[in-house]
């Protein structure tokens, strides 16, 4: 007995189930050299010619291209790219008809050429120099796809790491009228076999079997003399009969082998490559041309010249007809591919893609359709033609019913959708039509089940979130009363009961953390929390101890204390200021003995203040985690004292500003003191003031919580006198929140929970919340995105 | 202008229903001639009788159902079922028995069961065996062959038998059925089947004149032709091989076992394929693709059962032939046949390794 | 005597029968998946809520117990008939006065959002993104469709759109294909 591979070599070839023999009507096309057409005047180039994703778009309407540009980039590596099959301007990238059975639109890049066919610089390799990844490379960038018939990327079929037993290169071409290949192969053999030697040496099979039709004979012939000598190259004329070329039909009529269900032929250690991307493989690597153009068969009695014409890829088809004489009949049809398995197009400005080896425009006469379907008469040709060995009449018989479970008994998806059956069906049933509209009806079904299977697990996780945020805010609320409990209780104490009394909380909290099944996370926000309000009570306690003391703030041991104290004071005044501008032109009220204004000058106080108010901001800047107090600082500080206080300083920096005004010469001093950057010139203040009121708008609006704080700031302005001093306070504020915005960016940031807030924030944090929730889910969809287009 | 959009595949083999169906009367011809020849112009009037009342029910029926009647008439297939049962009946039948068979064929077995495609039975044999049930005398009244007749029947005598059951000269069915002896002449097979129960050997039974060369006087050359039309279809790819190769490999092959053990209680396997409605049988009726099975291995199980149950039946039952029976039998077996008889699709394991 | 005989022989079987039965009942018990489990695997999931319970499960459940397996339009008439197959019980037709042919899906026009998040609320699968006072927009691949975002959107800005015809998910429906007129 001998080996598989001994008997490959003593040139057996062996059959496949079924087959039929339509009339192939080849003899009208395979004699006429390939024809040049004019360019055309508009080129329709769709982003997506194969199966994958389209590149990424690398020009835009109105460049220049030239011949062979990639108009696309692959990003990824189902995708290839496309490029300019000649020199032109983009006209529009827009959705035009696609050449697709379905006729949706695609989108589409049309260019218009210039006549000029100016190509790129071109780089040709040589396949002995250049490591096997370059070539890989090459084969990408040049766009190649399957020219066979689906368009799979080329790059991924041949880029593989099992070792590979037989190239087959697919020359059968057993569809009728259809010689694109044919004459490929009597005209460009050497290229082809160059095409080959490549496709050798990146997959290094043991043999390489060509596979050719016998009613190709001078093809045969010229491929026998382009490979010359060459070792375990064989040419395997194999019976002329239709689906000779199908891909799994080939592999059993050159070895004997199945490619097992639901597998790859690289399974079983074989690639297949077809004729016609192996010479594209030699045009892009020995010649750097990428795939621009394509042999296209145009037949059918329709046509005064039926032959093969060399056509760039994105011609319409329109024009191909047209260029061949065509004379159209009543309900004309015309069929991208062959008779057996293309389509119908109809709009004829449908362009030629790199899968399109055939335009047929047949009369009816010529090719005679199906008429009525009649009923199954169970007769069974359509068993006996299956290249599967499927049953047919039971999968039409089970598709019409919809009964996906038995179809998947019957194995439709190993329909290779031939139209063998449909062809020699008595009953004149378009079987083809009924497995297809069965199969993408299994596709949806099984779409709808995984997104069924993805709505339930999204809705049991929100279901689960809405139920622990219920119990979230449940706790908090507790905790909360918790805390102003304890609070109460430490007010009049000194700050080690403020750090017993968060020590208590810290117990408690993990007491009611642990029995709950809640993540750490919630118990290390609450101990957060917890800290955050020790804190405050720090503060307050502190505030409350020293308010009589130095008013003014400038003799403040604690510059925080400081900064807040003068903040307070400023935003206080201004309020002041804008509630009875009157009493700012009479410096006078009875409060200012308390103030440590020196009556006699004036400026020396305005400078003294402002001195203050900018340490005092400077300290604000540095420290900025001082800000977040502010909120609390200021409800918490309405006192009486601090108040009198306020107007005191209100009124002396408003006096100061009058003295500044009316001396012009002495304005140098307060203006750089104050923030350094309101110079003399009035108007930059202004300017800066409309600057920051902007900005406190904006932050008004983005929250709409503090708007009560900014709005103050906004009415000071419109003051004549005060302007220099609401101006430095203006800027004051806006910086204070800016920085306020940077802290609960960071916050936002950070884990949602963290924030120390009082109870007032908790709609912001169960905002943030939220937004943490939506970036999950959004991750999730990703995910189970990706997870979905693997298994399809 | 505007382009026509189909599904692919764009071509067909041209070969429709209708075709096939006319090959299939077509190749009848040779079989119809020759057993008008041996059997009288009656087998004519039957086949009229039989197509009219067929294509009559079938329209009808097919106005009730409200489906395109013209189109449906025109696939032939009644005219071929009709022809079917025509000639397996005897060619001097009473009129009604014809077109109670046809009618019953076409309303019920095939009408009744869905129209075309979808009748579980061979309408023309379950209609045989209705009326071989109902009325076995006029259905078991064959006459002898035309050599063997004491008087020569014109095609008038034939119309006044065929509707008056009396030939226009006052002979009735039983009378022109006499020999010269005035003993009545059954089917070559009724001969053998009531000779051997009567204790007499193959060999003498077949010295009677109803035996010719082989196997009965006229009922080789009536299976000749039919066997010509058959091949003639099988040429045409009208039908496959396997159905008839199996209804005839396993009628001979039983045939041969049971005469190599016992020569003078069993007919010779020969004798066998070329007697009765063997050929018709296996060419015309036991192909009939709505009722056969569809499958490769289930033609040739589904042909293996009807030839090995006409054997039984013809040597032991109580019917000297069979084939309506067994083609019945065999057709309820099909779905069975067809279930477990799946191919293995390509790139699948068989069944059985699952 | 012989009637005592008689039985205490019945007797023994009895017993002798009753522990075979008993123990192949412990012994060989299927564990068949729980109802409702079954029921939940043939609804569509999308917890629109149209029949009255607040998901499918809940609903599910409800079948179980014996409420009508006519109330889900989302999963239409193959989703009855499954009910119908595994209750063993007559298919019935919709209840609902229309089922959508189309898949439908939800879609917000973004520049009359005003971000109110009710619709994120209503969405029961979280198919909705957006903060408050951001626009919120719709995740198509997760939307089931089920409505329910569309009633509580102040403005109406939320619209149930057909689901877009592409490539991929094209049915072979050749008739749909508009037959473009050329003049000649």
């Amino acid at each position: 007995m001998p080996t598989l591979f001994q008997q490959i070599q003593a040139g057996k070839v062996w059959d496949f189930h079924g087959g039929i023999h339509p009339p192939s009507r080849k003899e009208r096309t395979n004699q006429k050299p390939v024809a040049l057409l004019d360019i055309p005047d508009r080129l329709y180039i769709p982003l997506r010619q194969h199966i994958g994703v389209a590149g990424k778009v690398l020009v835009k309407v109105g460049d220049r291209v030239l011949k062979g540009q990639a108009l696309t980039q692959a990003e990824n590596a189902m995708a290839v790219p496309v490029h300019a099959p000649t020199s032109g301007t983009v006209l529009a990238i827009e959705l035009h008809t696609s050449t697709h059975p379905s006729s949706l639109a695609e989108p589409t890049l049309i260019l218009a050429p210039d006549g000029m066919d100016e190509w790129r610089p071109r780089k040709p390799l040589d396949p002995e120099q250049v490591d096997l990844y370059t070539l890989l490379e090459r084969i990408q960038e040049s766009g190649i796809s399957g020219m066979g018939g689906a368009g799979f990327p080329t790059h991924i079929k041949v880029n593989v790491k099992q070792p590979v037993d037989y190239l087959i290169i697919n020359a059968v071409e057993c569809e009728p009228y259809i010689t694109a290949d044919d004459m490929l192969m009597q005209e460009r053999a050497s290229d082809i076999i160059a095409g080959i030697e490549i496709l050798v040496k990146l997959l290094s099979p043991k043999a390489v079997l060509i596979g050719i039709e016998d009613d190709k004979p001078i093809a045969v012939a010229s491929l026998k003399a382009a490979i010359g000598q060459k070792d375990n190259y064989f040419v395997r004329e194999v019976p002329t009969k239709y689906p000779s070329g199908g891909e799994k039909q080939l592999i059993q009529l050159l070895t004997n082998k199945e490619v097992p269900a639901g597998r790859r032929p690289l399974d079983i250690g074989i690639v297949m490559q077809n004729v016609g991307t192996a010479f594209a493989i030699a045009q892009a690597v020995l010649d750097d041309i990428p795939l621009i153009h394509r042999v296209v068969t145009v037949a059918g009695e329709t046509l005064a010249q039926q032959q093969n014409v060399l056509a760039l890829i994105g011609t319409p088809i329109s024009d191909l007809l047209n260029a061949c004489g065509f004379q159209a009949e009543p309900q004309q049809r015309i069929i991208v591919g062959g008779p057996m398995m293309g389509f119908a197009i109809a709009d004829w400005s449908v362009p030629v893609v790199k899968t399109t080896n055939c335009i047929l425009a047949p009369t009816e006469n010529e090719l005679g359709a199906a008429s009525d379907e009649m009923d199954c008469i169970r007769c069974g040709a359509c068993a006996d033609a299956c290249p599967a060995s499927l049953l047919p009449q039971q999968l039409l018989w089970y598709s019409k019913a919809h009964d996906q479970d038995k179809l998947a008994e019957y194995n439709l998806s190993d329909c290779i959708e031939c139209g063998a059956c449909a062809y020699v069906c008595p009953s004149e049933i378009p079987l083809v039509h009924y497995y297809r509209v069965a199969k993408a009806e299994i596709r949806e079904t099984q779409r709808e089940a995984l997104k069924a299977e993805q709505a339930k697990a999204r809705f049991d996780a929100r279901t689960e979130r809405l139920e622990r945020e219920k119990q979230e805010r449940l706790e908090r609320n507790q905790q909360l009363a918790a805390q102003r409990v304890a609070q109460q209780q430490a007010s009049g104490q000194t700050t080690q009961s403020a750090a017993a009394v968060q020590q208590a909380l810290e117990r408690t909290q993990q007491q009611s953390a642990q029995p709950l099944d809640k993540e750490q996370i919630i118990a290390e926000r609450e101990r957060k929390k917890a800290e955050a309000l020790a804190y405050q009570q720090q503060k307050q306690q502190a505030q409350t101890a020293t308010p009589a003391e130095d008013t003014t703030a400038t003799t403040a041991e604690d510059p925080r204390k400081a900064a807040i104290a003068a903040a307070l004071a400023r935003a206080k005044a201004k309020k002041q200021a804008e509630a009875q501008p009157e009493a700012v032109g009479q410096p006078a009220p009875a409060e200012t003995a308390t103030a440590d204004i020196p009556e006699a000058d004036a400026k020396k106080a305005a400078v003294a203040a402002a001195i203050a108010r900018a340490k005092a901001k400077k300290l604000a800047e540095a420290q900025p985690e001082a800000i977040e107090q502010p909120a609390p600082a200021e409800t918490a500080a309405p006192e009486v004292d601090a108040k009198k206080a306020a107007v005191a300083a209100a009124i002396a920096r408003a006096k100061a500003k009058k003295l500044a005004d009316a001396q012009p010469e002495a304005s140098e001093q307060p203006a750089p003191a104050e923030t350094a950057a309101p110079e003399v010139d009035a108007k930059k203040a202004a300017v800066a003031a409309a600057i920051a009121r902007a900005k406190a708008k904006k932050l008004a609006e983005a929250q709409p919580e503090t708007s009560e704080q900014p709005a103050p700031v906004e009415t000071a302005a419109p003051e004549v006198d005060a302007k220099k001093a609401a101006v430095a306070a203006a800027i004051a504020r806006a910086k204070a929140k800016k920085l306020a915005e940077q802290t609960q960016m960071q916050q936002i940031a950070s884990e949602p929970a963290t924030e120390a807030t009082v109870q007032a924030e908790a709609v912001p944090a169960e905002q943030d919340a939220k937004k943490a929730a939506i970036a999950a889910a959004i991750a999730r969809a990703k995910a189970k995105k990706q997870q979905n287009s693997e298994p399809l | 202008m505007s382009f026509k959009i189909a599904s692919s595949p764009h071509q067909h083999s041209q070969k429709t229903t209708a075709q096939l169906m006319k090959l299939v009367a077509l190749a009848a011809v040779p079989g119809i001639a020759v057993q008008a020849y041996f059997f009288g112009y009656g087998v004519l009037i039957q086949l009229l009788l039989a197509i009219s009342t067929a294509l009559l029910c079938e329209a009808a029926v097919l106005a009730l159902r409200a489906k395109k009647v013209k189109v449906k008439l025109l696939d032939h297939s009644a005219l071929v079922t009709a022809l079917l049962l025509a000639v397996a009946i005897p060619s001097y039948a009473p009129w009604w028995l014809v077109v109670i068979g046809t009618a019953f064929a076409i309303i019920v077995v095939k009408q009744l069961y869905g129209g075309l495609g979808n009748n579980l039975f061979n309408p023309a044999m379950a209609a045989y065996v209705l009326l071989l049930v109902s009325f076995p005398l006029p259905m078991t009244s064959w006459l002898p062959a035309a050599p063997l007749q004491q008087q020569s029947l014109s095609p008038a005598d034939a119309v006044c038998t065929i509707f008056t059951n009396f030939s226009c000269s006052g002979y009735s069915i039983s009378q022109l059925r006499q020999d010269a002896d005035g003993i009545s002449m059954a089917t070559p097979l009724d001969t053998l089947k009531t000779d051997l129960s009567q204790g007499y050997t193959t060999q003498e039974s077949m010295k009677k004149p109803v035996f010719g060369w082989l196997s009965g006087e006229g009922w080789f050359w009536v299976n000749l032709a039919y066997l010509l039309g058959g091949l003639f279809l099988l040429q045409q790819k009208v039908i496959q091989w396997r159905i008839p190769v199996a209804v005839l490999g396993s009628l001979f092959g039983f045939s041969l076992i049971a005469w190599l053990l016992s020569p003078d209680t069993n007919a010779s396997p020969l004798f066998q394929l070329f007697s009765g409605a063997t050929m018709l049988a296996a060419f015309f009726i036991a192909t009939d693709p709505v009722s056969a099975s569809t499958t490769e291995k289930g033609r040739l199980i589904f042909g293996a059962l009807i030839g090995g149950l006409v054997f039984v039946i013809r040597s032991y039952g109580g019917y000297p032939d069979a084939f309506a029976f067994a083609v019945m039998l065999a057709n309820m077996t099909v779905p069975l046949i067809d279930y477990y008889t799946q191919p293995r699709t390509y790139g699948h394991k068989s069944k059985g390794e699952r | 005597m012989s009637i005592i005989t008689a039985l205490w022989a019945l007797g023994i079987l009895a017993l002798v029968f009753g522990a075979a039965l008993g123990y192949a009942a412990i012994r060989f018990k299927v564990d068949a998946d729980p109802l409702v489990e079954q029921i939940d695997e043939i609804l569509p999931q999308t917890q629109c809520g149209q029949c009255g319970y607040p998901g499918c499960r809940p609903y599910a459940e409800a079948i179980a117990n014996g409420d009508d397996i006519n109330k889900c339009p989302p999963g239409g008439d193959t989703t009855i008939k499954k009910l119908a197959d595994l209750m063993g019980v007559e298919a019935k037709p919709l209840d609902a006065a229309q089922t959508p042919a189309v898949k439908r899906v939800a879609y917000i026009r973004e520049d009359e959002c005003i971000g109110c998040t009710k619709c994120i609320q209503a969405c029961p699968v979280d198919a909705i993104v957006g903060a408050s006072k951001q626009m919120h927009t719709v995740i198509v691949d997760e939307c089931t469709g089920c409505d329910l975002c569309v009633e509580p959107c102040p403005v109406d800005c939320i619209d149930m759109v057909p689901l877009a015809s592409s490539i991929e998910r094209w049915k072979w429906d050749l008739n749909a294909i508009p037959v473009k007129v050329l003049e000649s």
